[in-house]
């Protein structure tokens, strides 16, 4: 994108920062992290087939406050790229693209998340 | 603008000698516009989605009734033979939607040719060996305890 000069199209920083832009967002960012969680969750199961003394290791790096703060924010990923999903699937349909429809389904899906990780965590602590 | 002779335009449709296409001759020939393949992408983009929304509910369903942390629940866990199942499908569904998923980020944001291949290539690989790595350990304890 070297055509400094020329005229561009209305970029990012004209517009008021939308819900739907923050969940679009969002969805990719809690995907990635998803995808690094399948690290974390075949390291476990490798650990844990290898044995007791193998999965303590495992065990202390999950149950560290690092280790417990990734792992609620893996949760919240996932019900957050769920949700998210959900709507795709919606809209795959042709349904809910109306502005007002679309605004309510992204603050749905981050309440959603939100209380479904408070909900999730609350029985661990 | 890309209209351009009739003669040109082999699979332009045409209506009173007026050309309807609008893709250059060179447009054509160099590949550009459609990918021709994104449906199947996003078929299976959305395939494997449901296949991973109702396993991956099922597993943190069952790590919200288990402690995930103790060594002898999660053994217990994965050795009932329908969890070594269920488990074993989640990672390879996850597996693959991630790699989908990945695939376009990578698309996306790397553009030098040379390195989005590798990044293309490289994130394919690992999908795979954290798929069957997973598998394997899940087949391990299944069958062994």
């Amino acid at each position: 994108m070297s055509n400094s000069g020329r005229p561009l199209s209305p970029h990012l920083s004209v517009y008021r920062w939308p819900i739907t832009m923050t969940l679009s967002i969002l969805n990719r960012i809690t995907g990635v992290a998803l995808s690094l969680g399948l690290v974390v969750l075949a390291v476990w199961l490798t650990q844990a087939a290898a044995g007791p003394e193998q999965y303590q290791y495992i065990r202390a790096t999950m149950a560290s406050p690092l280790g417990k703060l990734l792992l609620i924010g893996w949760t919240f990923a996932f019900f957050l790229h769920l949700g998210n999903g959900i709507r795709h699937f919606v809209w795959d349909m042709g349904l809910g693209f109306e502005i007002r429809q679309a605004n309510a389904s992204a603050w749905a899906v981050l309440i959603l998340a939100t209380a479904l990780t408070a909900a999730f965590w609350a029985v661990k602590f | 603008m890309g209209r351009s002779d009739s003669r040109d335009c082999a699979d332009g449709r045409f209506l009173g000698g007026e050309v309807l296409s609008l893709r250059t001759p060179l447009g054509r020939v160099l590949g550009a516009g459609s990918a021709k393949d994104g449906t199947g992408h996003f078929v299976a983009q959305r395939v494997s989605a449901i296949a991973v929304l109702l396993l991956g509910s099922w597993f943190l369903y069952s790590m919200y009734t288990i402690d995930g942390m103790a060594y002898l629940e999660v053994i217990r866990f994965v050795s009932v033979p329908r969890n070594t199942v269920l488990l074993s499908l989640l990672c390879v569904t996850a597996a693959y939607h991630s790699s989908l998923g990945v695939q376009v980020v990578i698309e996306d944001y790397v553009h030098a040719n040379g390195l989005r291949i590798f990044s293309l290539i490289a994130s394919r690989f690992a999908h795979v060996f954290l798929a069957i790595s997973s598998v394997y350990a899940v087949l391990q304890i299944g069958l062994t305890t």
